[in-house]
Formats: C-alpha cells, structure tokens, sequence
C-alpha cells in the first residue's frame, strides 16, 4: 500500500486554479520526483500536501489515512514535512535554533540535532551564528536539516537548486541520495531536471496543473521528458 | 538632594512602567497585535483584586495568587476565542476590536464598582520607607516593585532565549506560515503570549492599585505610559522596556520636582525628544522588512 495516495486533486492558489486533478502515490522508502516548468503547479501541489494550502477537492491519504483539510502543524505530527521553496530560514533565530525549531512536535525517530551536524558539519562549525548569515547552500542544507530533525516520514522538497550554483546543487542531490539510502521516503519537486531524476525512483511531469507524464526515468527518453515538460 | 531623590523615585517608577509594557510589547513582538485595552486590562485586573480581597479577605499581595490566572486564563480564551480571528488583515481590525474591550471594560467596571476611587490595602508596607542616608530615602515597596520587574523581565528574557516556546514565539514572530510548516500551532502560541502578556499587566494592575487610587477610567492613562515606555526603550527588546520605563519615570519625578504640574509633560516631551532623535527607540533590534 502506498504511503502517500493522492487522488484526482484540485487546489487553488489564491484565486486562481492551479491544480487540476492530479493523482500521484508515493511508496513507503520510494523517492518520487516532480518536474514541471514555472507556473506547472508543483510548489502548490507540495505546499497543499503539507497543509498550506486547502484542498479544493479530491483525497489525500497518508498511511491509510484521509489527511485533507488537515492543518499544517497537524500534519508535521503525522510526518509530513515540506522543506519550503526559499528556504525559508527564521532570521532571528541561531542555526541550532534553525534546527532545533524543526524538532517542535518532538517526533522520535533517528533524526537528532547530532546526526544533522554529521550530515553537514558546516552547519556544526556555524551552529551560533545567525541562520541567515550562511551562504545559499548552506541555507538549504540548513532548511533540508530542519526538516529531518522532525522525524518525517516523508519529506516534502520543494526546489533545493533554486538560485543555486551547479556544483552545490550536485552536492545537496548527492546528500539527498544518502538520506535516501538510510530509509527516507522523498517527494522532490524540481525545475532542474537532470540532477533530480539521479535520485527518483519515479518521475511525475506536471504541466498547466494536470500530470503530463509519469514513470520511471529509465523507462522515458529525453524527447517524451521534453515535450511533457514543455509540452508538444 | 531633592534632585537626586528625585531621580532615584523616578528610576524606582520606572520598574512599574516596564511592568505595564512588556505585555504590551510581548503582543506586538509575537503577532503584531496593538492591545489598546492593555491599561484597561490592568484596571481591570486591580478590580479583581478589589472583590478578592473583599470576598475571600486576602491581602491584596495574596489576591495576586488568584487574580493573575484567572486573567491569564481570560487572556487566553479572549486570544482563541475573537483575536485570533482578526490576524492576518493587517493592524486596524485588531486595533478597533481592543478598544472596543477598553470601552466594554471601564463601563462594565463603572456600572459595577460606581466611579468612586480604589485602593488596594496591604497593612503597611506601602508606607514603609528605607533610608539610605544623607536624608535620602526610598520606599519598600517601589523597591520590591522595582525588582520584580527586574525578574520578571529577567524570567521571561530566560523563556523567550533559552525554551521551545521562546524558540517558537521568535520564529512565528519571524515568519508565521512557515511555523506553521514547521508544526507550530500559531493561534494556540498566541493565546499562550495573550495569557502571559495579561498574567503580567495583572501584576502591574494590582501594584498600581497598591501605590495609588485608582477609578474605572485609569486605564488608558497606563497605556499611554506603556506605549512611551516600550517606544522609548525600542520595540523588540525587553531590557530596552525597563530602561525606557526608568526614562520615562525619571523625566516625570524631575518634572514634577521642577513644578508640581510639569511631571506628566516633562515625560511626554522627553518622549518626544527620543521619538524625533531615535525613531526607532534607544536599544531596538534591527528588523528587516519584507
């Protein structure tokens, strides 16, 4: 059974529609991708998911269990967590605090501010200074750190390249791998094709708020990717 | 000597000054939210203690006991219950329904206790006085006002830096939806800080009312002192409330030294002066805005 199944959801973004029906499921452990253009619909999909947003119409179930309508902290309780798009770091708050706030619910499970520093030790060596004196990547594994202190069970990405250099994109894919490896279930949501479809298991293409195209990387050629992503 | 007795009762009322702000600046600092009943709130609390101490025949320092979480509890409920449903529409609707409690308040308040003034009686050590030599003396109960505003401040600077909750109140201060991503419940870590922000102007309520009379209409008054206080120390920071109270304090009791009628002017005018030579108060933290 999935972990996470979605089923034919609209949602709004302000007044305007920007989902139309979509359906996607994620399995327990699987990394699912979503890539899309600008304006496809896939940060309003996360930020729906996560709670943010309501749902207009159609079913969220997670772990068998209906969560739509459901507010956001509520959700971080059943471990649903979205690393925002932006980052989204508090800026009056330390690094450590950064973290700290992302334990709020006191969720167990094997993510503690300890195993955050080992995944990134930049952040260990700048964890007083302010969160938002870090450099961009270093903002992003602080946001993707914050996610993990709350023990999700799956983690909701929302665009970690964003505004990033190439080589530190490749590096925050690579520690997504990892995260993967050690069991994490991951919904990714992406512009920068290539670097996301290394890590996804499965691929959904958004276009215009309705899946254009989904399966698995290997099993799609860049021209049916393309002509998804752009449309034909 | 005068004046420096002058200056030493004016830092003492200061303490009391900060009593009344911080809940006021605690409010705005976490949700933006201006309490224009905050002074009517501490009237009312001092009311409380009035029928306390009738009632139960406490000492009104006791009636603290009974009177501070019954208007944190009210705080609370009044947070869930209408204010919350005013955030997010800027600051006016906010604005408009606490003064509306200001009004809702002292009329309740005249229709039950008349307009006649109030005073709270702790058996003499209001009136008790410690000399510190050199013909100076400073009453003890300024003094124990004074240092409880010095650990209360002190307490909650310990929360708001050193807790989750403190942790959580700085990060929905900074940006409220993504708190909410992070699975704080923000209109229930509102009522928490409308509970603390009343808990604490109740005790200022009930000091006041120890100092000095009060009648159903004092409250706008101590709102008023809060305001300059908070603004004069510079929003955001808590030390920066007790130091803008002591400012504030001592420009009224040098005031008031100078000419018996000058106290109050002299503060709104050193009010004044810090507003036009520092906008943004003395110790404020630099925000950014976005």
């Amino acid at each position: 059974m999935s972990l996470l199944a979605v089923h034919d959801l609209s949602a709004f973004y302000g007044d305007f529609q920007a989902l139309f029906g979509i359906s996607l499921e994620v399995a327990e452990g699987e990394a699912v991708a979503v890539i899309g253009a600008n304006g496809a619909g896939k940060t309003t999909f996360l930020r729906t998911l996560a709670g943010a947003l309501p749902v207009a119409h159609g079913s969220v179930r997670f772990g068998g269990e209906s969560v739509a309508g459901r507010p956001a902290h509520a959700l971080v309780d059943q471990g649903i967590v979205l690393v925002p798009e932006g980052r989204k770091i508090f800026p009056s708050l330390s690094v450590q605090e950064n973290l700290q706030i992302g334990a709020f619910r006191r969720r167990t499970g094997p993510w503690t501010l300890e195993r955050v520093y080992r995944l990134f030790p930049i952040l260990a060596d700048r964890r007083d200074q302010l969160g938002t004196n870090l450099s961009g990547g270093e903002q992003q594994m602080l946001a993707i750190g914050r996610g993990l202190m709350a023990n999700p069970r799956l983690l909701l990405v929302d665009e970690i390249s964003l505004g990033l250099a190439p080589v530190v994109v490749k590096h925050l894919y690579e520690v997504l791998a990892g995260i993967r490896r050690e069991g994490a279930t991951l919904l990714v949501v992406e512009q920068d094709v290539s670097q996301v479809l290394t890590v996804a298991d499965r691929v959904y293409c958004f276009r215009k708020g309705t899946v254009s195209l989904a399966g698995a990387p290997a099993q799609l050629s860049r021209a049916e990717i393309s002509a998804a992503y752009f449309g034909a | 000597m005068a004046w420096l007795d002058a200056v030493v009762q004016g830092i003492l009322l200061g303490g009391l000054y900060a009593l009344f702000a911080t809940g006021l600046s605690l409010i705005f600092g976490v949700m933006r939210l201006v309490n224009l009943a905050h002074g009517d709130f501490s009237i009312l609390a001092a009311f409380l203690a009035v029928v306390a101490v009738r009632v139960l025949a406490l000492n009104p320092l006791l009636a603290l006991v009974v009177v501070v979480p019954v208007m944190a509890a009210g705080g609370y409920g009044l947070q869930r219950l209408v204010l919350n449903r005013l955030l997010g529409r800027g600051i006016l609707p906010a604005v408009l329904v606490t003064f509306g409690f200001s009004v809702i308040i002292q009329n309740g308040l005249l229709q039950i206790f008349s307009a006649d003034s109030q005073r709270l009686n702790p058996g003499g050590i209001e009136t008790a006085s410690l000399a510190l030599g050199g013909g100076l003396a400073v009453g003890w109960f300024s003094l124990l006002t004074f240092a409880l505003a010095v650990v209360l401040l002190g307490a909650l600077q310990l929360l708001i830096g050193r807790t989750a909750v403190g942790r959580a109140f700085r990060a929905t201060s900074d940006d409220g939806d993504t708190a909410e991503l992070m699975g704080i419940d923000n209109h229930r870590l509102y009522g928490f800080a409308m509970a603390l922000s009343l808990a604490i102007v109740a005790i200022a309520g009930i000091v006041l009312g120890i100092r000095t009379t009060f009648t159903f209409a004092s409250g706008p008054d101590r709102l008023l002192f809060a305001f300059e206080a908070v603004i004069i120390g510079g929003l955001g920071s808590l030390w920066g409330t007790l130091v803008g109270g002591v400012i504030l304090g001592v420009a009224q009791t040098v005031g008031a030294k100078l000419s018996p009628g000058w106290g109050i002017l002299t503060g709104h005018l050193v009010f004044l002066a810090v507003l036009l030579l520092r906008p943004a108060g003395l110790f404020a933290k630099s925000r950014r805005v976005d």
